[in-house]
């Protein structure tokens, strides 16, 4: 596109500035449009939909567990909790409940991916201001729990890992030590991250005061994880309607004052911390025992059941070729996702397939309010706004 | 407090208003009438402290087993109560012949994009939104994709494909 199609004059000495879909300083493909008056953003509009793929249509045409796989293409950088909230939605309208050790392996799991999620915002954030060694540091540490999380699932970043009813595998014999290295090197780090960033003056003049917003609106744009958190309000799915095992840990929700994205990048700093401790916790009270519901309707038989009885061969066919069935209803079940809360809404008309399953991405609203964000600051501070409210392209338009 | 009690209260503020309501584990669901909306959101927001409107969507009932096809969609409120941690589902029943609703754009900044995104996906109007027009899809879209008749398959490429083995011929 040539320069005269991308900015367009206004008589009032106002220019119409494309920023977007592709843009060098953002990660994601949005396009905001600009008004600016010099470096003043007057207006702005926000235009999505670039990475639209049909998700949900998708998901009406396949069955429970062929939908697995998609959820992880969703929040990218946190894989396991797409696949924990819709998991536990289905096995909610099922009825099912799961076995101790497959709780503890999802928290685990998700806690993990909480982590890696915070530390590629924090990481891309710092770089895109122009640090650049924390990138490093913070995308080193996500690789360690990467890797922990591809030796229990087999995939690094699209891991695919757990089922209605149960997990794929069993954790690998080696998994929890490695975690607890893994942790250990990620503690420190964090730590030198923290000290490279948290009184860096640039970093801090560049995140204090831009992209503020008042609790109200925050409330009413329905902001939900570490932004809602950053203007005050304590709310967090894990604290309010515990799953899981969730309410057996001990763990603190951070709270910042401000609603600023500075307020923003202490919340995940905190965050990550409190994650790392749930982990520590979940993997000294991991329980031995069986990892899937003993319920041929739900979950795979073992394979010595399918090859030896008649019953487990026909289970297994009929859940390889039908999938598991449904009640039914509808339902609505949220998780804590690493940006907020992360709701599935499942129609099932009683058959293998979902009637409609409509994600509640948490970053759908925060993008809507971005606008509100960035209006009234310097083109500059977009960049570092969009860095804090952490859109993530793929749940974003699903 | 319970859902009936909640409902006992709408019940005496609107009349009529209330269709239905169910309890399905912490799933807690009203259906109210399309012409009442406004009015009972604003209710709960204003005096029930429902102040996160959490999501917006709408489901094409249309081909469901034992349903009719006047009450072809559904539009679904997801409303929860921070002061009292409470999640309250909102539903309202929507005829194919009339596919319009009022918006709730005034009472809560959320509802903008939510609503853009049921109607883009659905095609429902909603009287007074400020910006309706299409937020995922592109404007030139026929159609709206979420509908049960709009076909799995169909593709709708925004430039035409070009014909590879064609041009190679004629080149």
């Amino acid at each position: 596109m040539s320069l005269e199609n991308n900015i367009t004059k206004l008589e009032d000495g106002r220019l119409v500035l494309n920023m977007g879909p592709s843009h060098p300083a953002m990660h994601g493909i949005v396009r905001i449009i600009l008004t600016v008056e010099g470096e003043r953003v007057v207006n702005s509009e926000v235009e999505i939909g670039y990475l639209h793929r049909g998700f949900e249509k998708t998901c009406e045409n396949s069955n429970y567990n062929q939908i697995i796989p998609y959820t992880d293409r969703l929040n990218y950088v946190s894989p396991f909790i797409n696949e924990v909230g819709f998991v536990m939605a289905v096995e909610k309208m099922m009825g099912v409940e799961l076995p101790e050790r497959a709780k503890y392996i999802r928290v685990i799991m998700s806690e993990i991916s909480r982590m890696t999620d915070h530390l590629t915002c924090i990481a891309a954030n710092a770089m895109e201001l122009g640090a650049f060694t924390p990138y490093f540091y913070l995308i080193n540490a996500r690789e360690l729990l990467y890797q922990s999380g591809d030796m229990a699932s087999g995939g690094r970043v699209t891991p695919n890992y757990f089922r209605i009813g149960g997990t794929s595998f069993d954790l690998t014999p080696d998994f929890i030590e490695f975690t607890k290295n893994a942790l250990k090197k990620v503690d420190s780090y964090l730590s030198d991250t923290r000290k490279l960033l948290e009184r860096n003056r640039i970093f801090y003049d560049r995140l204090k005061d831009t992209g503020k917003i008042t609790r109200e609106d925050a409330v009413s744009y329905g902001f939900t994880g570490p932004l809602i958190r950053s203007v005050g309000i304590d709310y967090d799915v894990r604290k309010y309607s515990p799953y899981l095992v969730y309410d057996r840990f001990d763990f603190e929700i951070p709270v910042a004052d401000g609603g600023d994205n500075y307020a923003r990048f202490l919340v995940r700093m905190e965050e990550i911390n409190q994650s790392r401790k749930i982990i520590e916790q979940a993997l000294l009270q991991l329980p031995d025992g069986p990892i899937d519901v003993d319920d041929y309707s739900v979950r795979l038989p073992q394979k010595d059941e399918v090859y030896g009885s008649i019953e487990g061969l026909i289970s297994h066919f009929k859940l390889t070729f039908e999938g598991p069935k449904t009640p039914k209803g509808e339902i609505y079940f949220a998780v804590e996702g690493a940006n907020g809360e992360l709701g599935y809404y499942i129609v099932s008309d009683g058959t293998h397939k979902p009637w409609r399953v409509k994600v509640r991405p948490p970053c759908f609203p925060v993008t809507g309010a971005l606008p509100r964000l960035i209006n009234g600051g310097y083109i500059a501070d977009i960049v570092a706004t969009f860095g804090q409210i952490n859109m993530i392209g793929g749940e974003l338009e699903r | 407090m319970k859902i009936m009690e909640l409902a006992g209260i709408i019940k005496e503020k609107f009349e009529k208003s209330i269709l239905s309501s169910s309890v399905f584990y912490d799933n807690e669901t009203i259906v109210i009438r399309k012409e009442d909306v406004f009015d009972v959101i604003k209710f709960l927001k204003d005096e029930q402290s429902f102040d996160f409107l959490m999501d917006v969507t709408a489901v094409d009932y249309k081909g469901y087993p034992d349903r009719n096809d006047e009450t072809r969609f559904e539009i679904v409120y997801n409303l929860f109560s921070y002061k009292n941690n409470k999640r309250l589902i909102i539903k309202t029943l929507v005829d194919e012949k009339d596919l319009t609703v009022n918006s709730i754009t005034s009472l809560y900044h959320s509802a903008d994009w939510h609503e853009r995104e049921v109607y883009d996906m659905f095609g429902i109007k909603f009287i007074n939104h400020p910006n309706l027009k299409r937020i995922l899809m592109y404007d030139e879209f026929v159609g709206h994709p979420l509908r049960k008749d709009y076909p799995f398959k169909k593709r709708q490429p925004r430039i035409n494909l070009r014909d590879v083995g064609k041009n190679e011929e004629e080149e």
